[in-house]
Order: C-alpha cells, then sequence, then structure tokens
C-alpha cells in the first residue's frame, strides 16, 4: 500500500482505498486483523484523525468492523462486496480514461479491442 | 480543555513590529502547524504563550487562565526552542533529572528509551552535542514531559532525514496514544503537511491563514496548459501565482472547480501545503 502525495484523490481515501486493494489481492484476509490506526498513522507519517477517517468509510461500507478492546478486522463477505463495488467502477475509472487517452493519440475502435486481446494473449 | 487562546496580541522590538494584533486559538489535542518565513513572528509567538517575551499589548490565555506569569498555566506549557537554557556543564542526564523537577509528568525511563533508540549517550554535556544531537536532545525532552501543550520550535533543525522520520514517527505514536495540543514551527513543510490538522501561516506578524488543513487545500488548485489557454481559462478567477516555461503556464488559483467542464489540453493538480504557502508568502 503506498501513499501518494502528488494523487488527486484525499489521504483518507488512499487509505481507505489500499486497504481495500490488500483485501482483494488477500494481503489481509476476511475475518484478519487489520493494523490499527496508530499503526497506519504512524507508517503513512499521517495524523490519526485522517486514517481514522479513511477507517470510517470501509466500517459504514461494513468491509471492516471493530472489536472493542480487541482491533478492527475484515467483514466475512468484503471481497464479493468489494468486487461488486469495483465492477460498478471499473468502466468510470477504467474505460472512459481509455477511450479518452485513445482519441487524444488517434487510436481507432478496433485498435483498441485489438490490443485488449494481445494484452489477454500476453 | 480550551486550548490556547491569543487575543489581540502586539510585540513590538523597537521600531519592528514583530506581530500585530494577532488573534487565534490553538484547539486542544490537534496537532498544528505554525508556518512563516525566517523574521515572520512565528518564535515571538511561541515565546509570548510561555512568557519568556511579554506582548505590548493583548492577552494569552491557556485553558481559560491566564498565561501571564501564572505558574499554575505555564505548567501545563512545554516549550521547545531553539536556545539552550541549561547551565553549561549539565549532563543530558542531569537535565532529564532537573526537568522532572519542573514538570512532574515528565517520564525518565522514556526519556531514556528514546536515547537509546536514537543513540544518544545521556552521560554528555548538552554544551558538548553537535546541532543535530541538541535537536535530538530537546526533541526526547518534549516527547517525554507530558504536559498538555507541547510546543515545537523547529525541531528538527540539523537532523539528518533517518532521525527526522524518527522524530515524525515517534510524535505521531504518542500523539494516538495519547492526545495533546502539539504545535510545530518548521521550514520542512513538506515533510509535515500530513501530520497537521490545523495550519497557521504567520506574514510580517499577522495571520494570513488560521483553518484545518484539509479545507484550506481543497480550497485551491493549480492549472497547467499553454499560456494561452491557461490565460484564457483563468481571467475570471483568483489567481495567486503564475510560472512560466517556455510555452507552458501553471497557475495557482483559489477557488473551486468543476472537473467536468475543462477545456482541452488542461490539465488541473491538487494543492500542496508548501506549494501553497510559498505562493502566499511570496514578496511581490
Amino acid at each position: 500500500m503506498q501513499i501518494n502525495f502528488e494523487d488527486e484523490r484525499p489521504i483518507f481515501v488512499q487509505i481507505a482505498d489500499g486497504i481495500e486493494d490488500a483485501i482483494l489481492t488477500g494481503a489481509f484476509e476476511e475475518s484478519g486483523q487489520i493494523p490499527s490506526i496508530t499503526e497506519l498513522s504512524v507508517s503513512y507519517k499521517i495524523n490519526p484523525a485522517t486514517a481514522l477517517k479513511g477507517i470510517s468509510i470501509l466500517v459504514d461500507d461494513g468491509i471492516i468492523f471493530k472489536k472493542r478492546g480487541v482491533g478492527m478486522f475484515v467483514a466475512p463477505g468484503a471481497v464479493s462486496r468489494l468486487r461488486g463495488k469495483r465492477k460498478e467502477l471499473f468502466f468510470d475509472h477504467y474505460i472512459k480514461k481509455l477511450i479518452e487517452e485513445a482519441k487524444k493519440l488517434g487510436i481507432t475502435h478496433e485498435e483498441i479491442l485489438g490490443m485488449v486481446e494481445r494484452g489477454y494473449t500476453e | 480543555m480550551n486550548g490556547i487562546q491569543i487575543n489581540d496580541v502586539t510585540k513590538t522590538f523597537g521600531d519592528t513590529l514583530a506581530l500585530n494584533q494577532v488573534s487565534l486559538t490553538f484547539e486542544p489535542h490537534k496537532i498544528h502547524g505554525l508556518l512563516g518565513r525566517n523574521g515572520a513572528g512565528k518564535s515571538t509567538l511561541l515565546n509570548i504563550i510561555t512568557n519568556r517575551l511579554f506582548a505590548d499589548n493583548g492577552t494569552v490565555t491557556i485553558d481559560g487562565l491566564s498565561g501571564t506569569e501564572n505558574d499554575h498555566a505555564q505548567g501545563m506549557i512545554y516549550l521547545m526552542s531553539e536556545k539552550n537554557l541549561y547551565p553549561e556543564s549539565m549532563t543530558c542526564n542531569e537535565a532529564f533529572k532537573w526537568t522532572k523537577q519542573f514538570f512532574k509528568d515528565f517520564d525518565l525511563d522514556y526519556a531514556l528509551n528514546l536515547a537509546r533508540q536514537f543513540k544518544l549517550d545521556p552521560k554528555k554535556k548538552i554544551q558538548s552535542l553537535s546541532t543535530g544531537y541538541n535537536s535530538i536532545f530537546k526533541i526526547i525532552t518534549a516527547l517525554s514531559v507530558n504536559t498538555p501543550y507541547v510546543l515545537f520550535d523547529e525541531p528538527v533543525l540539523g537532523l539528518d532525514a533517518n532521525h527526522r522520520e524518527m522524530f515524525y514517527r515517534l510524535l505521531i505514536e504518542k500523539y494516538s496514544n495519547n492526545p495533546f495540543t502539539a504545535i510545530i514551527s518548521t521550514h520542512l513543510i513538506e515533510e509535515i503537511a500530513n501530520l497537521l490538522e490545523y495550519v497557521i501561516i504567520i506574514k510580517n506578524g499577522e495571520i494570513l491563514v488560521n483553518e484545518s488543513c484539509e479545507a484550506l487545500l481543497s480550497k485551491g488548485y493549480s492549472v497547467t496548459g499553454t499560456i494561452n489557454q491557461v490565460d484564457t481559462f483563468v481571467k475570471d478567477k483568483e489567481v495567486i501565482g503564475e510560472d512560466v516555461l517556455g510555452g507552458l503556464k501553471t497557475a495557482t488559483v483559489i477557488g473551486s472547480i468543476n472537473k467536468s467542464t475543462l477545456p482541452d489540453g488542461i490539465e488541473i493538480a491538487n494543492l500542496d501545503l508548501q506549494k501553497l504557502f510559498i505562493k502566499l508568502t511570496n514578496e511581490e
């Protein structure tokens, strides 16, 4: 997980997205414990309020749950819920940008489809 | 906890107006960045809060108590300053014990633990320490003193990158486990920007900015494109700075923006605290 200060996204969103990525790749397993607010703040050198704000997004989405006095854990079923959510965003985040850039470079519809095919075979 | 309130404070040194009718509040349990160019008035303000200097006018209250010549109020504040107020022959160990006499919550074990982490030999005399280790000694004291208010004036002066990183981590760890009110005056803005919850910028003895870091950075953006494109785009907008490189121009703009209606060829980037600081405090 990386925090990029040049990124358009605010840091608390990057924290939430980074934890989501870690859950999707299996680095944080369902029902497993995730780092505490203090650990997150210290390792990324950010204000604990920022880390808390990022975690709160995930708690509200039901991805993370808190056990009082114990810590924070990945909710069972988090992976499939995240996949669903990310799929919905896939078109806006990736396909629209891809087509925008392709238009800038004069890449045709057919050429893009060809590249996608190539991407799957390589 | 009511924080530290500065009400209408003015301070002059001879003909120099160091602080001009400054009013602001340092919120309790928050980390504040006190930023300003050399000579802007940062240290003067910190020294007035801690009674090392006295204001010509105005008042300082700490948790609602008058801060002027009030031992109880002053006992809640620790200032880590550039000046060394320890007797010349004192060792770090002796200085730690001495600090404990004045600040009853000073944690000697923690201080010695930090000294080990920073590889500071506590048997050394303070006067014999290098600039970097002098800062380290003062950082250790400030992090161990456990007062509700801790003021850091140039804490990382002379520290190498590894030691600066250690300081930031220790500060967050300490703050996260046991929140206190921190005021940090520094020139290394980029390194500390994400630690700050509130930002105060002083320019020529006056408060230029006083708000949450997040609100401040969301107030503007920078826009890059060809000179023509940028000039057209910013025509009716508040521009606080411009840089030109060949035919390319970047303008720093205050205001909100609708990202879905951007003209072609124009690129938008978020503001960062250091760039914003430089634009706001440049002398025209």
